[in-house]
């Protein structure tokens, strides 16, 4: 069957059988391998794309039920040279590790910044809890989200996360008390 | 690499149209909306369809409506939009608390609770809230529409009432004064199947005496409501100890299987206590209701 769709803001058109998933119409048919293919049963998350703006598990999607829908995937997250504030924030706290998770991760955490451009961190673990760190790097990810939510235009804005994190996140400053008992041992 | 096997795909463009389409294709087509119970069981080969009907397009199946003393949800509301709506979690404050706890977010941006209750799996959610809130099911055929109970839509394990040649179209709530309602379950983790759950309902008399009220369990071997529960409740002022003696009926009426999820006495033990904690709650709300 001939499908139409808009990917990335470029409209694709192509001849699929009825039963390929989204997933693999991303990855094979069009060559955007940024989308990863994990547990094939919608529970880890890392084949997450937008959908009309929403994350969707492309694992449990129908490439034809997609037609005449807008997809975005980790491809389209960077204008250009310019990466989007959200990958910026993997990069700044360290995100990711493998590196698997991060295509989803990230995508869950563009929708959620447009829908909730202030997420506290339970906001922000909660969005993220339908897909699996196999590093475990959570608070990482957590922390990168923050980022991305202090600089809504990237690098070049003057607010730090630190003045976003308003005290209430205890993993933090855990984490901060601890690398501070560090250097006093040290 | 799971791969559904080969099937024909035809997007429906009406309520009509999806119906003489499923006419049309016979015993071998069925009825996809938010795919996260159905796709699953394809690329396992479970289920294998001859024809999908996608009814994603049908617009006029997503509505919350208020019409007097009923709300009407549309077959095709989303999870996402049924956890994220002030008006039911006013009304039905039960449906935000198991909307939170189905699947994960990402999963509820696409299931529907028409697709749910049509799954029929004993472990889903929205068929307990269902049956403690006395929701009524619009099913649409070839030979118009019925309105059934939903004590006459479920059928058992994966099995409804809805025919081959039928789509559940709509759930109505009705709406009661002083009514409160709560929902609890234990998983092991975010998205997992259910351990066990439990749901209230609760209607207060004017005088604050319990006029109604209904128990059901989820994932626990029971497809209806507690019985015996309703009998307890009805005439009596709330109370603990009220709670606990609904518990202990709740956890006898039961009949849970052991998995690895859990043993049989630990999941009558969640019977039990999610009984009591539902039931403290939704006379919590109720009452809350009458002071507003």
């Amino acid at each position: 069957m001939q499908i139409n769709m808009t990917v990335n803001g470029n409209e694709v058109t192509s001849n699929i059988e009825p039963r390929v998933l989204l997933v693999h119409y991303i990855r094979e048919v069009l060559g955007l391998t940024g989308t990863h293919w994990g547990c094939d049963t919608s529970n880890c998350g890392t084949c997450v794309v937008l959908m009309d703006g929403q994350p969707v598990k492309s694992c449990t999607v129908l490439a034809a039920m997609a037609a005449g829908h807008d997809i975005r995937t980790v491809e389209g997250l960077a204008s250009g040279a310019t990466l989007d504030p959200v990958q910026q924030g993997f990069m700044e706290e360290h995100g990711l590790q493998c590196g698997f998770c991060t295509p989803g991760m990230m995508l869950t955490a563009r929708a959620l910044l447009d829908k909730n451009p202030h997420p506290d961190t339970t906001e922000i673990r909660k969005a993220i809890s339908g897909q699996i760190c196999r590093c475990t790097g959570y608070a990482t990810i957590v922390r990168s989200v923050q980022w991305a939510a202090a600089h809504p235009a990237g690098a070049n804005t003057d607010a730090t996360v630190d003045e976003v994190i308003d005290g209430t996140d205890t993993a933090v400053e855990d984490i901060a008390a601890e690398t501070q008992d560090a250097e006093v041992k040290s | 690499m799971q791969i559904p096997a080969p099937f024909d795909y035809v997007r429906a463009t009406s309520v009509e149209n999806a119906l003489e389409l499923l006419s049309r294709h016979g015993a071998e087509s069925r009825v996809i909306a938010g795919g996260h119970s159905l796709l699953p069981m394809m690329k396992l080969r479970l289920s294998r369809p001859e024809w999908l009907i996608d009814i994603n397009d049908l617009y006029e199946l997503d509505f919350i409506l208020r019409d007097g003393d009923k709300l009407r949800v549309g077959a095709l509301t989303r999870h996402t939009t049924l956890l994220e709506s002030d008006e039911i979690a006013a009304l039905f404050p039960i449906v935000r608390d198991a909307e939170a706890v189905i699947a994960d977010p990402v999963v509820r941006n696409r299931g529907t609770i028409g697709g749910s209750l049509c799954q029929a799996d004993p472990a889903e959610d929205l068929s307990t809230v269902c049956d403690v809130l006395g929701a009524e099911a619009v099913i649409r055929g070839p030979a118009g529409e019925r309105i059934l109970a939903m004590a006459d839509f479920h059928r058992g394990p994966y099995e409804t009432a809805v025919g081959q040649d039928e789509l559940l179209c709509e759930l109505r709530f009705p709406i009661r004064p002083r009514s409160g309602s709560a929902y609890e379950k234990v998983e092991r983790r975010v998205g997992d199947w259910a351990v066990g759950a439990a749901g209230a309902s609760v209607t207060l008399a004017e005088d604050g005496t319990i006029a109604d009220a209904a128990v059901g369990l989820t994932a626990l071997g029971l497809d209806h409501t507690v019985a015996e529960a309703g009998g307890l409740l009805r005439g009596q002022q709330p109370r603990e100890e009220l709670f606990v003696e609904a518990g202990r009926l709740a956890a006898a009426a039961c009949d849970p299987v052991a998995d690895q999820r859990g043993p049989i006495d630990y999941k009558r033990h969640l019977a039990d206590e999610l009984t009591r904690r539902v039931l403290r709650q939704a006379c919590a709300r109720a009452a809350r209701t009458q002071e507003g």
